[in-house]
């Protein structure tokens, strides 16, 4: 019961932080409402039972990302910030609406029609112990994820580096 | 096999044609011409020592074997196959005879005649490309090969007729004659394709045994039941389609008009292709085929009668009114293979069986008229040269009193005149007074109808000499340049020619008349077996007396200094004789039919139509994909947001299809 | 326990929301952020797949960490590509980089 009631919170204030993300005209709040939606997703993460997972998405999404953003943002929309708004342009918007609820029922009606949602197994209470995700992680054997992990790890540096050389003020 | 050295017939010349026409421009004029004489003198020996060989061979029954040295399949095609080959038979080995003799003579000729014109190397070529090509035809195992070398003539025939391409008439008088018997051909080709198809064999397979040389595929015997057991008249109809191709090469009327134009060509060349050789090979298709006539298609033979005689009387008609002596000759030329088309066709029916010699007596008899008339043909045509050599032009207006400057011109011409008009002890009498007497056999009608044709034949060519040699001098032409004999070179291939008419009529006369036998019927007949000729008296004398008479009222007429009788004819009949001058105006009529009737009526709707309809289908879509292009183009926007929305809807729309599904 | 159903449902809606943001704004930024909330609800989607129909596997969770990291990544070199962007046509609107259209 009290999961349900932690849920519908958590649902509410992710719902109504991406609907104002998309609708608000100022960035700086499009800004601080996706951070809003992060911490609310962290939140459901906790709620599964993943709290390793929910740490690394606050440390991550919402440290890091929101930084990136608000940064980024500082640097190229200073006119947004200084009042400017943006204006919104009538008939693309109505289509992409529509076409966003169209494909919103598609897919509920999938998901909902669909029997594999009736096999959910035996949950089991306790969250993954951390060991097993440390030997997971760096494991060799066939379930374990050493190599995506390497690759994670130079796949992350490679993009520093594109991002240090895409942003880098011409000589 | 001792005939191995026959391939070398067909190779020496077309190596000389290779090395003349590729290397020739950097040669100067002397070599190319030694070049080209000395290979055909080669072929010539190599001719003459197969002719020695092959009817010195020993005969079986009496016949003369066919022999085949080579024949090898070039193309097979499922059940036909073609085939190049080298066939000896009685008159391949002739044709042979005839061909490089005559081929040698012009060459020895040239030397003279073209000295000093541009191209001379180029011409040398030209002529061992002839040659080839003319002994290709004759040496030809099938059909089809006989085919390509008859193609190959013709090509010959037009880059030797253009030779003086720089001049407007060479170059309307080349293309007239190729494509006059380019359309000629493909009625031959029609025949040998309907032949093919029915009787599942192109070769050439014959009574006489075949021996089979150094080649790798039999013959296959002509399926003939089962193209008769097709149908009655296939076979007949597909030797009356390669009989017109025949008849355009050899120019019987109405396919005539391009031989008189081609005299456009250097006179060497109008001796060699248009008197004596190419112009023949219509001629010796028919005798080629001459079994399957025989056996198969007898009615069709008064096809060949008929347009033999049609074309005869209307060449002897025109040539009465020519002015220019190549003119003259040239018809002349219609009119004597005209004789031999109606020789081959005068067989007697009721003889399908076998080969009877006294009831095909025209096959020998033509056989024979084509040896005689190539050599004193070729004579007159030289002479011909010379003459205009000597006075710069072709037209009889500037002739004239000739004999006191041209000796050796005059007697030979005169000679050759006798031979062709049928006097005895010139190899003309003999040959023509078989074709006569076959005739006559056939149906008397047409005998006395030769008859009449032979006379103004001798009419003509009587008035030609006179023309040229006899009657006024042209003064006033001959104060500038007198004429002169031509030189030595010129001089003795006329020498020759004349040597073996004389030789020839002199010995078949005699034999004729004491019954020696070893004349052309030991050589070439019908059966392949020994043939002694008898003349029979009374058509001998009757032709005889008629070619005399017409010399008389030649000489009467044309002898004098001036030609008070000629004026008052051409006065009486001013429009018959400017019909004769204009050759009874085939040209204009043919002109009509092509420019009015086909190029208007057929030509001018189907242009149209492929212009319009069918480029305007596929302008059409050219232009329906440029639209389609045109239109897409706009969904490249550049703008992400609008392609995120299309990917959107796509997947969607793909996934709600899925579903539906 | 909370039936996978409604988790499911709440992805959805944040990812259309995310699409809904991404065809219509017309800032660089904005259209980067609503990506942002697809990439989230992919991520809820793949946690609460693993944690309510199979919770013996883990591959869910290790997706789902990977995927976070990978956003990171992605989100940074966005940036740079928009700083250039800002550098070259002075605008951070979307309309200013259609060099394709005619």
């Amino acid at each position: 019961m009290a999961n349900i009631v932690m849920f519908c919170i958590l649902a509410v204030v992710i719902l109504g932080s991406a609907v104002l993300c998309v609708t608000t005209t100022r960035i700086m709040r499009a800004a601080t409402f996706m951070l809003f939606v992060l911490f609310g997703v962290a939140g459901l993460y906790f709620l599964l039972d993943y709290t390793f997972l929910g740490a690394a998405q606050i440390s991550i999404y919402a440290g890091g990302v929101t930084m990136i953003y608000v940064f980024a943002i500082q640097l190229v929309s200073k006119r947004t910030l200084q009042g400017m708004v943006e204006r919104m342009k009538g008939s693309r918007v109505i289509f992409g609406a529509f076409m966003s609820l169209v494909g919103l029922a598609t897919v509920t009606f999938i998901v909902l029609k669909n029997k594999f949602i009736c096999m959910a197994g035996q949950v089991m209470d306790t969250e993954v112990p951390m060991a097993k995700i440390g030997t997971a992680l760096v494991g060799s054997e066939k379930y374990q994820y050493v190599l995506p992990f390497e690759f994670i790890s130079v796949f992350l540096l490679a993009c520093i580096i594109g991002g240090l050389v895409v942003a880098r003020k011409e000589e | 096999m001792e005939y191995g050295y026959t391939a070398f017939i067909l190779l020496l010349p077309l190596l000389s044609f290779l090395v003349l026409g590729l290397a020739g421009m950097k040669m100067q004029h002397k070599v190319a011409g030694l070049i080209g004489t000395c290979s055909l003198g080669l072929v010539t020996i190599l001719s003459y020592m197969t002719a020695f060989q092959y009817f010195t061979a020993d005969r079986v029954n009496g016949i003369y074997q066919t022999i085949v040295p080579y024949n090898f399949t070039w193309l097979p095609l499922g059940n036909l196959h073609f085939d190049m080959g080298i066939l000896l038979d009685p008159i391949s080995v002739m044709m042979l005879i005839v061909i490089s003799t005559v081929s040698l003579m012009v060459h020895i000729y040239s030397f003279g005649y073209m000295h000093g014109e541009k191209g001379f190397q180029r011409y040398y070529a030209f002529l061992s490309l002839f040659t080839m090509s003319m002994l290709g035809l004759v040496l030809a195992t099938n059909i089809f090969q006989m085919y390509m070398f008859w193609e190959l003539v013709g090509v010959s025939s037009y880059l030797l007729i253009g030779f003086y391409y720089p001049l407007k008439p060479a170059i309307a008088a080349s293309k007239k004659a190729f494509i006059v018997t380019r359309f000629a051909d493909m009625f031959f080709l029609i025949g040998i394709l309907t032949f093919g198809y029915y009787t599942d064999s192109f070769s050439f397979s014959f009574a006489g045994d075949i021996v089979m040389g150094q080649g790798t595929t039999p013959f296959i015997e002509g399926n003939m039941a089962k193209a008769v057991t097709a149908g009655a008249c296939i076979i007949p109809t597909a030797l009356v389609l390669m009989f017109i191709g025949g008849a355009g090469k050899s120019a019987m009327f109405p396919l005539h008009i391009w031989l008189p134009d081609a005299m456009e060509g250097p006179t060497p060349v109008s001796a060699l292709i248009h008197a004596a050789t190419m112009v023949v090979a219509g001629v010796y298709q028919i005798a080629r085929m001459f079994p399957l006539w025989i056996q198969y298609a007898p009615e069709a033979m008064s096809i060949v009668v008929w347009v033999g005689v049609i074309t005869a009387f209307y060449a002897a008609a025109v040539a009465c009114a020519q002015s220019d002596i190549k003119r003259v000759l040239a018809f002349s030329t219609i009119s004597q293979i005209a004789f031999m088309m109606v020789a081959l066709g005068v067989s007697l029916p009721g003889h399908e069986a076998i080969l009877d010699n006294h009831a095909q007596l025209g096959y020998m008899a033509g056989m024979f008229h084509l040896f005689t008339h190539a050599m004193f043909k070729a004579c007159l045509f030289l002479g011909a040269g010379c003459i205009i050599h000597a006075v710069h032009s072709n037209e009889m207006f500037y002739m004239g009193g000739l004999r006191k400057y041209m000796p050796v011109t005059h007697v030979t011409f005169l000679i050759s005149c006798l031979a062709i008009a049928g006097i005895p002890f010139f190899s003309g009498f003999s040959s023509k007074d078989e074709i006569i007497t076959a005739c006559m056999h056939y149906s008397p009608v047409v005998g006395w109808i030769m008859t009449g044709i032979a006379a103004m034949t001798a009419f003509y060519m009587f008035r030609l000499y006179y023309g040229i040699f006899w009657g006024t001098e042209n003064v006033e032409a001959h104060e500038h340049h007198t004429p002169h004999e031509a030189p030595a070179t010129m001089t003795i291939p006329l020498i020759v020619l004349t040597v073996i008419t004389l030789g020839v009529g002199i010995y078949t006369t005699l034999g004729g008349f004491l019954g020696w036998g070893g004349s052309f019927g030991a050589f070439v007949s019908a059966s392949g077996q020994d043939y002694t000729i008898h003349f029979d008296p009374q058509i001998a004398a009757t032709s005889t007396i008629i070619a005399i008479l017409s010399i008389c009222l030649a000489t009467y007429i044309y002898k004098g200094e001036s030609q008070p009788i000629a004026d008052r004819l051409y006065k009486t009949f001013p429009k018959l004789h400017r019909a004769a001058y204009k050759r009874f105006y085939q040209d204009e009529i043919w002109q009509y039919v092509t420019h009015r009737i086909i190029f208007r009526c057929v030509s001018t709707p189907i242009a149209w139509f492929d212009r319009h309809v069918v480029d305007g289908t596929f302008n059409f879509l050219a232009w329906g994909a440029n639209e389609a292009g045109e239109s897409i183009r706009p969904w490249q926007s550049g703008d992400v947001r609008q392609y995120a929305v299309w990917f959107l809807t796509g997947a969607v729309a793909l996934v709600l299809i899925l579903l539906c599904i | 326990m909370i039936p996978v159903q409604y988790f499911l449902v709440l992805s959805a809606l944040l990812f259309f929301i995310g699409v809904y943001g991404f065809i219509s704004r017309r800032n660089l930024i904005a259209m980067l952020i609503s990506i942002e909330l697809v990439l989230n609800a992919v991520d809820i989607n793949f946690a609460a797949i693993n944690r309510l129909l199979f919770p013996g596997l883990n591959e869910g969770f290790f997706m789902t960490l990977f995927s976070i990291g990978v956003s990171a990544a992605e989100s940074a070199v966005a940036i740079a590509i928009i700083l250039n962007v800002y550098r070259n046509f002075k605008s951070d609107t979307v309309d200013s980089i259609t060099n394709l259209k005619r």
